[in-house]
Order: C-alpha cells, then sequence, then structure tokens
C-alpha cells in the first residue's frame, strides 16, 4: 500500500536538506521545498529524513492515512 | 559581457582581520562562470560566487562530500581531519543525522529558549556586578553557547578549560603538524568516550544518553566511534560559531548606531535582525569543505567535470545583489528566508535552530546594557576557519 508525502509550506524553512538528500522525493523552489511526487512506496528512510527536517514540515501518511511522520 | 575569467586565483580572499568581504568576490560575482581558485594545500577548485551557483551546488546530490577523501581536497590546513558526518553523503549521512537531528528541531529548541534566556541574563547580571568594562568574548559571548550545549549534549561545563583548547585545534587552519592535529583529535575523542562511559552507566536526560540508548537499539545503526564522534561534533560546532557570530553582530551592531538604536527601540525586530545579521557577516575566513562532482554537471554557465571540485562562497553569495538588492546594506526587513548564513542542503547546519535562539537571546540581554560600547578595537582570530574577535573589550554604564 503507498504512502502520501506532502511538505508543509507554511512550515517549510527552506533548508535544502530533503532535496538535498531524496532529490527523487523532493525538489527546491524559490525559497521552498516540494515533494516532486505525491505517492511512495513505503520507504523507512523516508521517516528518518523527515526526522531530520528542522521544521518538522514532511508529512508523510500510509494508505490508511495514518500519520507515519513528523514522528512526535 | 566579458570573457569568462580564466586564470587560477590564490585563495582565500579575505583578510582574517576584521569581517570585510574582499573585493575580489565582487569581481567574481559580474564576470561570467565560476572562477578557478588555488587554496594553499590541495588541488584547485571551482569557486561559485554568486547566489544561484553557490545554493545550486550546496543541494544538489551530484555533489558529493564522501568523494572528498579520494582526492586531494583543497583546504587552508595542511591537517585533514576525518570530517565527521560533513564529509559523508545521504543515505549513509542520513543514519547518523537522524539520531541527533530530533534534539535541534524548532520545536525541541523552542522548549530550551527560557533557559538559554536565564542564562544570557545570568552572564549580563555578573558583568555588572563586575563593573563597567570587559571582554565580550570571555565574559559573554563565550559561556553563553559553552553552557547551553554542554547542558543539552551532557558535558560538564566545568571541563570547559580542557575540551576549548582541543575544539580550537580541530577548527584551527595553523598548520599543525600531522602529529599534533592527531593528539589533539585522540585527546577529545578519549575525553568524549570517557564520558560516554560514564553515561552509560548512568544514564541522564540528555544527548548524550539518548545516543547510548539508541546504540543499544540497534548496534549496526551506529557504532561506537561514531557514537564518540557524534558528540565531539555536536560540542564542537555546537559553541564555537555562535560564540563567534554574538561578538560579530555585536560590532556591525555598534558600527551602525541607527539600526542598534532601531533594535533597542523595538525588540520584536530581534529575529528578523538575527536572520540579517546571519546574511550580512561573511564569517568564513576562506570556503571549505569542497564538493565533488559526481558527473559532469552544468553549473551556471560553467561544465563542471566528473570528479572536480566546486567550493561554495557562502559570503559571497550572501551579498548577491541580484538576490539581496542593496545587498551591502544592513535591513532588518527583508524578510529573512533564503540566506545561506547557515548552508543548504543536506548538510544545512544541525544546529540552526539553537543557534538563532542562541543569537537572538544574546542580542535580547545586551541590548538591555545601558550604554553598551566598544571600549578599544578587537583582537581578531586569525588561524581560525571563522573570523571574529578574539577579544572585545566592551564598556557599559552603571545604571
Amino acid at each position: 500500500m503507498s504512502w502520501s508525502v506532502k511538505v508543509d509550506q507554511d512550515a517549510c524553512l527552506g533548508s535544502g536538506i530533503c532535496a538535498g538528500s531524496r532529490p527523487d522525493i523532493f525538489g527546491f523552489h524559490g525559497t521552498h521545498a516540494v515533494a516532486v511526487t505525491e505517492r511512495i512506496d513505503p520507504d523507512e528512510d523516508l521517516l528518518d529524513l523527515a526526522d531530520t527536517c528542522p521544521a518538522a514540515a514532511i508529512l508523510i501518511r500510509d494508505g490508511s492515512g495514518a500519520e507515519l511522520a513528523p514522528r512526535p | 559581457m566579458t570573457a569568462a575569467d580564466e586564470r587560477v586565483h590564490d585563495y582565500p580572499f579575505n583578510r582574517p582581520e576584521g569581517l570585510d568581504l574582499a573585493p575580489a568576490y565582487r569581481a567574481a560575482r559580474t564576470s561570467p562562470g565560476m572562477i578557478r581558485v588555488q587554496l594553499p594545500f590541495g588541488e584547485p577548485a571551482w569557486l561559485a560566487t554568486r547566489y544561484e551557483d553557490a545554493r545550486f551546488v550546496l543541494g544538489d546530490r551530484r555533489f558529493s562530500r564522501a568523494e572528498a577523501a579520494e582526492h586531494d581536497e583543497p583546504r587552508v590546513q595542511y591537517h585533514r581531519g576525518s570530517g565527521g558526518i560533513l564529509a559523508m553523503d545521504p543515505p549513509d549521512h542520513t543514519r547518523l543525522r537522524v539520531l541527533v537531528a530530533s534534539a535541534f528541531t524548532v520545536r525541541r529548541v523552542e522548549r530550551l529558549r527560557p533557559r538559554v534566556r536565564e542564562i544570557a541574563e545570568s552572564l549580563i547580571d555578573d558583568m555588572r556586578a563586575v563593573g563597567t568594562t570587559g571582554d565580550l568574548v570571555e565574559s559573554f559571548a563565550l559561556p553563553l553557547p559553552v553552557r547551553v550545549i554542554c547542558e543539552l549534549l551532557g558535558v560538564p561545563a566545568r571541563d570547559q578549560h580542557l575540551f576549548r583548547e582541543w575544539s580550537d585545534g580541530l577548527l584551527s587552519t595553523a598548520s599543525l603538524t600531522a602529529e599534533e592535529f592527531s593528539r589533539n583529535d585522540q585527546e577529545i575523542s578519549a575525553y568524549m568516550a570517557g564520558l560516554v562511559a560514564q553515561r552509560r552507566a548512568e544514564p541522564a536526560d540528555d544527548l548524550m544518553s539518548a545516543l547510548i540508548a539508541a546504540r543499544a537499539d540497534n548496534v549496526d545503526r551506529l557504532t561506537e566511534r561514531e557514537l564518540v564522534e557524534l558528540c565531539v561534533g555536536v560540542l564542537v560546532a555546537g559553541h564555537e560559531t555562535t560564540a563567534t557570530q554574538i561578538p560579530n553582530f555585536v560590532h556591525v551592531l555598534l558600527s551602525q548606531p541607527d539600526r542598534f538604536a532601531e533594535l533597542r527601540a523595538d525588540p520584536g525586530l530581534i529575529p528578523g535582525a538575527v536572520e540579517e545579521l546571519m546574511r550580512f557577516v561573511p564569517l568564513g575566513a576562506t570556503s571549505a569543505f569542497a564538493r565533488y562532482a559526481t558527473e559532469d554537471v552544468q553549473v551556471g554557465e560553467v561544465l563542471v567535470r566528473e570528479g572536480e571540485a566546486v567550493l561554495a562562497a557562502i559570503g559571497s553569495a550572501n551579498h548577491d545583489e541580484t538576490r539581496f538588492p542593496d545587498a551591502d546594506q544592513l535591513r532588518f526587513d527583508r524578510g529573512g528566508s533564503g540566506h545561506l548564513g547557515f548552508g543548504h542542503g543536506a548538510h544545512h547546519c544541525l544546529g540552526a535552530a539553537l543557534a538563532r535562539v542562541e543569537l537572538q537571546e544574546a542580542l535580547r540581554a545586551l541590548l538591555a546594557l545601558p550604554g553598551l560600547h566598544e571600549a578599544g578595537h578587537p583582537e581578531w582570530k586569525t588561524q581560525m576557519l571563522v573570523r571574529g574577535p578574539r577579544k572585545m573589550p566592551v564598556a557599559w554604564e552603571a545604571q
């Protein structure tokens, strides 16, 4: 079951960590990151990456809509 | 349009004394493409001086830090350190970074703000209790981030006299011999390994204990050596730059009395002022941590070939007029975002949120010191990767 990934544009501080680490999932537009794909295959590494976002702006949900990241 | 500059320039451009941005950067920004530079050690490199080019190189995965280990990396010092996570690429880099990153998110760090404020105010009280003059570095700028990072990580602040010397050694551009550098490296690692052993026996509510627990959960995820290296990295990177930027910010503000008065009249401007000062102050004595192209990559007008090194000149990028109009003017109304003062991309400063809180609270506390002014010229560091006062005599009024 695929996951959904989004970047919260209001929270994003534009560090570029996500786009610089996983360009297959994230891109950098102007001053903020965006997810370049909405649906992704389950990927534990991506949860780790979401945890390194200083703004906790990477939102990942599983197929049922349950929030996987940011983790508390 | 003039022809591309094909000379190889001697680098670094900036003088260590003071915070001026060398005029050679403006010349490089306004000539097409990137320029070639030769540092005192290592191979020549491209230098990205424009905002777009610098940000692109820092943020694009095709530029690798790990590859630097395979090359004679351009550098100002003879010795080469292990580099820690700054010498790694994702996904290895992410695996380690995530272990410490959760302690440095905006949300977690905001919870530390009251403690940071308390430390800043107590240091100001101590300064006022002693008299009306002092060294801003020794009495305020250094102890503030040292105490904060020591408490966060779990290192006794009373050991400052020990780790400050090792920390300086790690960030020094002085040509230490290989033996001197490696002895320094071994001493701080041994010190940290000792603390890790203590914490393992007696865990506490700090980042070191959290890392020890993470290793206990999954020994493949974090080796003992990586654990110790991460703690050393957090301790060193966690105080030196902030301790340097506090006097730099004060130096800039005191030289622009209108801006200083503006902040004093409205402390609500402090967060914007910190972002603007991060942009405005060219902290680096040199550009460092070259990125290596893992394939041919077009950077602006230059095709960087696979295996070539590119250095991002952050101070120059932050003064690029095409990105920041009136870039040489200090203005608190720029909206803050977009400067490269904390870097960009996978290696964006891990402690950026903490540094912001510390710098904001440092300015808040110092603005309340009546009649603060410089009492003589600062004594500048000369052999460090970052520029700033080693000593900064200041004075204030008793009331």
